[in-house]
């Protein structure tokens, strides 16, 4: 080979041999999970619930999965799933699909009503199996509620589950009137869902309050 | 007493204990000052051998290296002079050939012209009045005696009509010279002619001087190429010094445009060939796909380039026939104008889909945003964004040239550094080498001082010894005599 073609003919054989490390699509891909507590004195901070799913709509990108789900008094179940895609790979079909689901999110605030009992634990199980057949890379599980669960009699969710590979974020955890009596009660509610979250073996445990430092949800 | 060292002889008293363990310790250390001495100067050579071995072989190294860089040097110059001369020539074979072709008609010309001039010179030479013949018969009537009045007559009849032919010549006279001027005046075209034709003539004569003078310029440099002497040597590398950091200043601000380019196609390949895809953990399908269509159009530039002759890093495009070669450039033109055509419609559909995204954010912010009007201003930018993606495939197919500057003078330059690097490196083996061999001195030295007690009472007997040097000359703290200690050495490995 004459010395001027090898040099020229380097870069090439660089590229052919990086090429073939390819990775898996969905390994980069990020899937998000948000629970929205429609249960009790919460169902009115729903509206602020379509803040957060704007703010989801803009960050992710194609590729990525959202879905919505409400928090009810059994929640272990698809059909609590209020709105899902997976966006296209295509950024205009993704941004058709963002619009999709924005509806679909505006219509169940517009239209959701309270139930008795709040059962976080069935929503979190059931964002686990959902997150987990996506196979995305990065996994997050957003649980806009008080984190204040109450289970009827018959419902039974003491039973260890698993949060594997996935980070759980509190948003908007408002402080109830008795936490306003005694904050040991909401820090310990805080303290107990983070040993409960990091038991299942989640990745991270993250309360944001403020709506307005949605920047770092998901981020890491 | 359970707590105390073992080495403390004096329990509780260190300073005591190390005095004695000292004075118990020199007996000894006397005894083996010489295996010790050995010692140290075996592992002071085990440690410098391989390092000045490794620097005479750097050294070997490097100038084997630079007299292999000088011939490619000179080769790589004498072949660049050579095609400079036979370009030289080949300038100076079509000015002759186009300035000789024309001379026979220049010298046609210029024939004609001095013809011209000449007979109208010889037109414009003044024609001498007719000899005045009735003078004498004038005269001889104006000698006649008695003054008679018919010859009175006769004269004044003479005097009328000399007067009058007077007159007629003069006005003959005149208009000779009217026409003279007239003959002189119509000159002035054909000298301005002549001295056009003449000032052209000398300024191809003047230009082909210094094409000789720059042939000959060459000439000389080649000579000395081929002689090999240091001040072409010099030149050479100088020159391609300067060829390298010029062409790496414009590949820099090429990679800039490249970088532009990928910018304006990166996006919109996603809608082409997914934005979810990804080759690495940190670059997607899409971007991968944006810089191929980058290096794809750089290597048809490339191929241009070559088979427009003006770049040469391929021997073998450049040694194709004229038609294929030909056919080969078209084809370059082709795909590079339609990878043009591609990228100017990327760059629209980028505008289009940040607009689209501008929308979608728009719609999913709390508080209303201001809304751009769609007019003329608006579409500059897109209009600029698909130029731009017009322009820079064209602009990309440009850095062939840099690029072979650059390939040919790195050879070159990695060369001359790399011989810079080994000899550093072999400077830094001798000076380590160097190092050690102090170091060994400097622990005989200390060794010595350890027991120096043993060697002043060796120096006392030495003394008082007959057959001993004198104390003054026989150093207390001295490096033993290499040549007995290897004497030594030779004698225990026997």
């Amino acid at each position: 080979m004459d010395k001027r073609s090898f040099l020229a003919a380097v870069p090439a054989l660089g590229l052919a041999a990086w090429l073939p490390g390819c990775v898996d699509p969905k390994s980069q891909a990020q899937a998000v999970y948000l629970l929205v507590d429609t249960s009790g004195t919460y169902a009115q901070e729903v509206d602020k619930a379509q803040l957060l799913v704007n703010y989801l709509l803009g960050t992710l990108q194609p590729g990525d999965s959202l879905a919505v789900a409400r928090v009810r008094s059994r929640s272990f179940s698809e059909k609590d799933i209020v709105a899902k895609a997976t966006f296209d790979g295509r950024p205009s079909q993704a941004n058709l699909q963002k619009r999709a689901l924005r509806d679909q999110v505006e219509s169940f605030t517009r239209a959701s009503r309270s139930s008795p009992y709040t059962d976080i634990t069935g929503g979190l199980i059931q964002g686990a199996l959902f997150l987990n057949e996506t196979g995305a890379g990065k996994k997050t599980i957003l649980i806009f509620s008080d984190m204040q669960e109450e289970l009827d009699k018959s419902t039974v969710r003491d039973f260890p589950f698993d949060l594997k590979g996935i980070r759980v974020v509190a948003v908007n955890v408002v402080k109830l009137r008795t936490d306003n009596i005694d904050p040991r009660r909401y820090l310990g509610r805080l303290e107990e869902w983070e040993k409960r979250v990091q038991a299942a073996g989640a990745r991270e445990w993250r309360v944001i309050n403020d709506l307005e430092h949605l920047d770092g949800v998901l981020r890491g | 007493m359970a707590d105390t060292p073992i080495w403390m002889i004096v329990p509780g008293n260190a300073p005591l204990s190390v005095l004695l363990l000292a004075v118990l310790a020199m007996p000894l250390l006397y005894v083996a000052r010489w295996p010790v001495h050995s010692l140290v100067h075996a592992l002071e050579h085990l440690a410098r051998s391989p390092l000045r071995l490794v620097a005479r072989w750097l050294v070997a190294a490097a100038a084997e290296m630079r007299e292999r860089n000088r011939q490619v040097l000179l080769a790589h110059g004498r072949e660049e002079v050579q095609q400079h001369i036979a370009r030289e020539f080949e300038r100076i074979a079509a000015m002759v050939r186009r300035d000789l072709e024309g001379f026979p008609a220049l010298q046609r010309r210029l024939l004609d012209e001095i013809t011209r001039v000449e007979e109208d010179y010889r037109k414009s030479g003044e024609v001498p009045p007719p000899p005045p013949e009735w003078v004498e018969a004038v005269a001889a009537i104006a000698n006649v005696k008695n003054g008679n009045e018919l010859v009175q007559r006769l004269l004044d009849e003479i005097n009328l009509s000399i007067k009058e032919m007077h007159e007629a010549t003069l006005d003959t006279y005149r208009e000779a010279c009217e026409e003279r001027h007239r003959i002189l005046n119509g000159f002035m075209p054909f000298w301005r002619s002549l001295d056009k034709t003449l000032a052209r003539a000398a300024d191809r004569m003047t230009s082909l001087g210094d094409r000789a003078a720059h042939l000959d310029a060459q000439m000389a440099k080649f000579e000395e190429i081929v002689r090999g002497t240091e001040k072409a040597e010099h030149a050479l590398t100088v020159s391609q010094a300067t060829q390298f950091l010029v062409s790496l200043v414009v590949l820099f601000i090429a990679a800039g445009g490249a970088l532009i380019n990928f910018k304006l196609i990166a996006l919109p390949m996603s809608e082409m060939v997914g934005a979810g895809d990804w080759l690495t953990p940190s670059l997607r399908t899409s971007e991968i796909a944006a810089l191929v269509i980058i290096f794809v159009e750089a290597t048809m530039g490339l191929f241009l380039m070559e088979t427009l002759r003006i770049t040469h890093l391929f021997p073998r495009i450049h040694n194709l026939g004229e038609a294929m070669r030909k056919r080969m450039m078209a084809v370059s033109f082709v795909l590079l104008l339609a990878l043009a055509g591609v990228e100017a419609a990327l760059a629209l559909m980028r505008d289009m889909l940040i607009a689209d995204k501008m929308a979608l954010l728009q719609s999913l912010a709390s508080a209303p945003q201001p809304v751009a009007a769609d007019g003329v201003l608006s579409r500059i930018p897109t209009a600029g964004q698909m130029l731009l993606g017009f322009i820079l495939p064209f602009a990309l197919a440009f850095v062939a040239i840099p690029l072979e500057s650059f390939v040919n003078s790195a050879r070159t330059v990695g060369g001359a550094l790399l011989v810079l690097a080994a000899r550093g490196t072999a400077f830094a083996l001798r000076l380590a080498g160097n190092v050690l061999r102090n170091l060994a001195r400097v622990l005989i030295m200390f060794y010595d001082l350890v027991i120096v007690l043993p060697l002043l009472l060796e120096r006392l007997m030495r003394a008082k010894s007959p057959e001993s040097k004198p104390a003054d000359e026989a150093p207390l703290l001295a490096e033993p005599d290499k040549s007995s200690l290897s004497k030594r050495l030779a004698a225990r490995g026997r």
